[in-house]
């Protein structure tokens, strides 16, 4: 394969594509389940609907270099779709599908979109919601005809009727689409996504072929990936994580890509295709550790037992068997015997026996989740990146995985680290630009050409990078101390009894902290001790579960207390918020990161009264629901003190 | 809507039904025209089931005749209600709780099952390929409710609402042109009653189906059906669309217990 994939010919995804239809056109390509069997689409059917999507888009009037927003959960026909605006010059632009309408609008505005496709009615309607505010829209296809019988609007197709179009059209000119591909440029911008905004509007990121291609070659190299891998696309396609593991990656090495029936049976899915390259966030692999948690706690006797009998054996020797290092003959039985009785059923429990390699990204994931997979036998690897260097900078390799860590420099990747810690890189897979945004992009890349990640990190000695913060969070208590609050979040967040956490302390005396209680997780626990609840505030504010929230925080006090500069990070006083942070509200991104600055502001009297001393505060908070109704959640919020730990070889104050 | 709303399909003509010495139903009529929505509401203890059990022939009324697309059926019985395109759902959830969902759903398919008990015994040649069809005929229902998630779960191991959303599912199965549903919003929270008004309202608008449901949540039954019956202590006391229904003097009295 090398010797075809790195020929220069083969320098832009449509001729990729063009490639495996002719070397491999009878492989599979894609599946996707559909009234409970999964159907199949080998290269040649891939590139044949793409072809007709192609010159469908040209008898509909597209015109070279346009946006193309793509909105939808992962279906074969949305990934088509990109290839085939690629074909023409065009650029795909894949928004968010959770995303409500008027976040949808400034997006569709700014890149002037004309033509979109979208998954189904629900995302129709929300693109006619906002119809007035976009004149320039011409072209609104849908994938699932589901519900549409009633929509007459003349510029709202069946994206069958533009396949159809398309293959008429091919019939009378075939050479056409050929020339289009011809006319494609490797250092042309090949995808668009727009970064969810920590702060401030979304940016569009322009990414070539050349970078994604280069980040997608270094990736399956890296692990040597081969065509016969098997992996489910089941984040958000506007993630670039996705992008590069579903589009990039499986057209570089022509690999097969696996569409779930729809959001809640990806478990199922996920152990019907058991694939052999896994992306997560940590999330994902939170979730799943705390179900496996949960069920276990109801299984008999007899198996709990010998579940944490053999989990002790992972913990001392799991992770060391999978990175090739020296472990005692007893261990290395023990470990046998638990593979056949616990770690195997586990993992095709999970839908990861056959995963030979697995990615995480996106948040810092806790050394003790981490740790779990490894142990259990799953090659769990960390990898580092942003959207805008293809989410390709740093790689762990195989062998020489440490917690802390993510990684060495991935292949052609420059890393360097700035006087003030943050973290610069430079290489192939870097963004073009921002669009339509010169000052944004003049102030993301410097003089030399680095892209300013905007995280602080440090190398260690063996050249691992190690990621502390985002560079403008890591601030200082008022007595000089380093106070990184991601750092102390995730620890928090390992906790299963813990959803999100949020903590402050940035020129402050002390760190303190809101909580989510994890509903499921506090939930099952209430329920075994007869605990009645109503629901998530009334569960929060009850005094067993503070109890609980406590001995986890004051678990990290005491961890903390041990980790130098960190030690004054210990957290003296916390409460449990009266309502989850959530997207919806603007106080997480839609990849679920706390949004800082906002979340300390919206909550300013709880602050207060963290910082003020007081044991109770009331407050009333609005609530968006998910239909896009208003609500309100008021309670009386408890405040409790936790207890922390003297630094040793320093007087207590 | 673009459905048009046909003939009459369904007629009842002075249906009068007894237990012992309780009138359940005294000398009722009223139609059904073909894809509309009808509903029967009415204060507990008003015969609403009693007449969902009269038109599939669970009870036999002692007066009265059905009419069903012309046919006369003074006395129905469920076999042959089915048989005609009647299927329904039940107020307390009449479903297998040990079999998945898929198993419980091909039970609706029943009927129309040709091959004999042997052959299927042995899954054998016409068995074989007429089981395969029935399945994707399932599979259509259960992505039609959106249920791929609970396709392999034991119906007695879901929650309430997602179990009436199967009984739905079952009724559906059977392809019927007629559809009864007893109570399917009784029990439910917000959002589960909404996702069940979205999906009568699709069942009738895709299929076409005729659907006669009783309701009990006021809301619900204005909004959707086309045409409302309303009974109290076996009579019929009102008949029309749902706003000529509400204005009634009778219908308010019977419901808020004021005297008129």
């Amino acid at each position: 394969m090398p010797e075809t994939t790195s020929s220069p010919a083969l320098d832009t995804f449509p001729r990729l594509l063009v490639n495996h239809a002719r070397v491999r056109g009878d492989k599979p390509a894609m599946r996707e389940k559909d009234l409970g069997i999964w159907q199949c689409w080998t290269w040649q059917d891939v590139a044949d609907e793409v072809c007709a999507m192609a010159c469908g888009l040209v008898e509909m009037g597209f015109r070279r270099g346009e946006n193309v927003a793509i909105v939808g959960d992962n279906r074969p026909r949305m990934y088509m779709m990109m290839t085939a605006v690629q074909c023409l010059g065009g650029v795909p632009l894949p928004l968010y599908q959770d995303a409500v309408a008027n976040e949808m609008l400034f997006v569709l505005v700014d890149a002037e979109v004309r033509f979109l496709f979208v998954e189904d009615q629900e995302q129709v309607d929300k693109v006619l919601e906002l119809q007035e505010q976009l004149p320039q829209l011409k072209h609104l296809f849908y994938g699932d005809p589901r519900g549409m019988r009633h929509y007459t609007q003349p510029f709202i197709h069946d994206v069958r009727e533009l396949l159809e179009m398309g293959r008429v059209h091919h019939r009378q000119h075939p050479d056409l689409l050929a020339a289009e591909i011809a006319r494609g440029a490797s250092l042309d911008v090949s995808v668009m996504l727009y970064t969810s905004g920590t702060t401030g509007r979304p940016k569009g990121v322009c990414l070539t072929h050349h970078a994604f291609i280069s980040a997608a070659r270094g990736g399956a190299e890296f692990d040597r990936l081969s065509a016969d891998e098997d992996i489910l696309s089941y984040l958000p396609m506007a993630w670039v994580g996705d992008h590069l593991f579903s589009f990039a990656q499986a057209l570089l090495t022509g690999f097969t890509i696996n569409c779930p029936e729809s959001a809640e049976t990806v478990m199922n899915d996920l152990r019907e295709i058991g694939p052999t390259y896994y992306f997560a966030p940590p999330r994902v692999f939170e979730n799943l550790l705390t179900q496996v948690m949960i069920r276990m706690q109801d299984a008999s006797a007899i198996k709990q037992k010998m579940f944490h009998y053999f989990m002790g054996v992972a913990r001392r020797s799991g992770a060391e068997i999978l990175d090739g290092r020296p472990v005692s003959t007893a261990d290395r039985l023990l470990y046998a015997l638990g593979r056949f009785f616990v770690f195997a059923p586990l993992k095709n429990v999970l839908g990861m026996s056959r995963v030979r390699v697995a990615y995480t990204a996106g948040a810092a994931i806790g050394p003790d989740l981490f740790r779990f997979y490894r142990s259990i036998g799953i090659n769990l690897k960390q990898l580092y990146g942003q959207t805008e260097t293809c989410a390709y900078v740093c790689l762990q390799p195989d062998g020489q995985i440490k917690f802390d860590s993510v990684g060495k420099p991935a292949p052609g990747v420059e890393v360097k680290i700035a006087d003030n810690g943050e973290i610069l890189v430079r290489g192939p897979m870097l963004l073009k630009e921002y669009y339509k945004r010169p000052d944004a992009t003049a102030e993301a890349l410097n003089a030399d050409g680095y892209f300013m990640t905007g995280d602080a990190g440090i190398f260690d000695g063996d050249g691992h990078l190690k990621i502390i913060d985002r560079a403008k969070d890591v601030g200082k208590l008022t007595n000089g101390a380093m106070f990184a609050p991601n750092y102390i979040e995730n620890k928090l967040k390992f906790f299963p009894y813990i959803k999100e956490a949020v903590v402050f302390g940035d020129r402050r005396e002390m760190v303190c902290a809101f909580i989510n209680i994890d509903i499921g997780a506090v939930g099952n626990w209430a329920e075994r001790r007869g605990l009645a609840y109503s629901g998530y505030t009334d569960l929060g504010a009850k005094p067993e579960v503070y109890g609980l929230i406590q001995e986890s925080i004051e678990q990290i006090n005491s961890e903390l207390v041990g980790e130098g500069a960190l030690a004054d990070s210990q957290i003296h006083r916390f409460l449990i918020l009266h309502k989850e942070l959530d997207p919806d509200d603007d106080e997480l991104t839609r990849t679920r990161k706390v949004r800082r600055g906002f979340v300390a502001e919206k909550y300013g009297v709880l602050i207060d009264a963290l910082y003020g001393g007081k044991d109770s505060q009331f407050i009333e908070t609005a609530v968006k629901f998910e239909d896009g109704r208003q609500g309100k959640v008021a309670a009386d919020l408890v405040i409790r003190d936790l207890k922390t730990f003297a630094v040793a070889g320093r007087a207590t104050a | 809507m673009s459905r048009q709303i046909g003939e009459v399909i369904l007629d009842l003509q002075k249906v009068s039904l007894a237990f012992g010495g309780v009138k359940a139903l005294t000398d009722i009529s009223f139609d059904v025209r073909e894809h509309e929505i009808r509903a029967i509401i009415g204060p507990n203890g008003a015969g609403k089931s009693s007449m969902l059990n009269v038109i599939n022939g669970v009870y036999r009324p002692q007066e009265g005749e059905i009419i069903l697309r012309g046919q006369h059926f003074s006395k129905m019985n469920p076999y042959k209600a089915a048989k005609a395109g009647i299927s329904r759902t039940f107020q307390n959830i009449a479903l297998f709780k040990g079999m998945n969902v898929i198993d419980n759903l091909m039970t609706g398919r029943n009927l129309k099952i040709r091959s004999n008990l042997l052959q299927q015994a042995f899954w054998w040649g016409p068995a074989r390929r007429e089981e395969l069809a029935h399945r994707a005929k399932v599979e259509e229902v259960i992505d039609f409710l959106e249920i791929q998630h609970i396709r392999k779960t034991p119906v007695g191991r879901l929650p309430y609402g997602l179990q009436k959303r199967v009984d739905l599912g079952r009724a559906l199965a059977m392809e019927p042109s007629i559809l009864l549903l007893d109570e399917p919003m009784a029990g439910m929270n917000v959002e589960e009653k909404q996702d069940m008004c979205r999906f009568i309202l699709d069942v009738n608008d895709q299929f076409g189906t005729t659907i006669v449901l009783i309701e009990h949540d006021m809301a619900v039954v204005m909004d959707i059906s086309d045409r409302v019956v309303v009974l109290d202590y076996g009579k019929k006391i009102g008949d029309g669309d749902p706003d000529a229904v509400r204005a009634n003097p009778e219908v308010i009295s019977a419901y808020l217990g004021a005297s008129h």
